[in-house]
């Protein structure tokens, strides 16, 4: 059973999810929540980054977060999942245990 | 430094620097809080966007699926106070793939070493 890593700093202020990309296992899904929102969205500094995590674990980035913050869930880096409240439930249930990387 | 008498009191250049991202921490409204606060003793007011502080003013934010308030539209109320002088740094912008289109408000877009030569002028300045 894989691991859920939960990531809520922006890429640009904080690096948590640096430190999550480096830690985490092949399979692995990393679920980006609140200000870390802004690291799934193309045409970033942090956008190449993003596509290559995407082909090593399962990256989802919360809808609602997007949303609130006026970003475009169409916008989203591909291999990126857009999920809501919902999924990240699923991702929860389905993950061997969760980290949250604050 | 330029001060004028206003009131009886003194006229300063305030800076509100902006850094921080909407919705993940409550800064930005703090910060907008404190804007308007100056506002109110007829300062000279400047705000400035810098790194994440420029998703402050981005379009389209709509954060009713947190169970949040959407403060953008105060941005837009500030020329009501005679609150003007917006800037923006073009490469915090860059790198976060927008452009000054994407803003909600009339800006001026400042290079990075004129953000720094404004900032350089102010008489107080307030970071968060």
């Amino acid at each position: 059973m894989s691991m859920l890593h939960t990531v809520n700093k922006s890429p640009f202020e904080r690096s948590n999810l640096d430190s999550c990309l480096r830690h985490a296992k092949a399979g692995d899904a990393i679920l980006l929540i609140e200000d870390a929102v802004f690291a799934a969205l193309q045409g970033t500094s942090v956008a190449a980054r993003m596509a290559d995590a995407a082909k090593q674990f399962r990256v989802c980035v919360l809808g609602q977060d997007l949303q609130a913050r006026g970003m475009d869930p169409a916008n989203v880096v591909g291999g990126v999942t857009v999920v809501d409240y919902a999924g990240f439930v699923d991702l929860a249930a389905e993950a061997r245990a969760v980290h949250a990387w604050l | 430094m330029e001060e004028e008498d206003f009131a009886g009191g003194v006229v300063k250049k305030f800076m509100y620097v902006n850094r921080k991202a909407p919705y993940g921490t409550i800064y930005a409204l703090e910060v907008l809080e404190m804007v308007l606060i100056s506002a109110a003793f007829d300062q000279d007011v400047h705000l400035a966007f810098l790194d994440d502080g420029v998703y402050q003013i981005k379009k389209g934010h709509n954060p009713s699926g947190l169970g949040m308030k959407n403060f953008s539209p105060t941005y837009r109320a500030l020329e009501g106070y005679d609150i003007e002088k917006l800037y923006v740094e073009k490469e915090s912008l860059e790198e976060r793939g927008l452009t000054e289109a994407d803003l909600v408000v009339p800006v001026e877009v400042l290079s990075r070493a004129d953000m720094a030569a404004l900032m350089a002028e102010m008489d107080v300045v307030l970071s968060a």
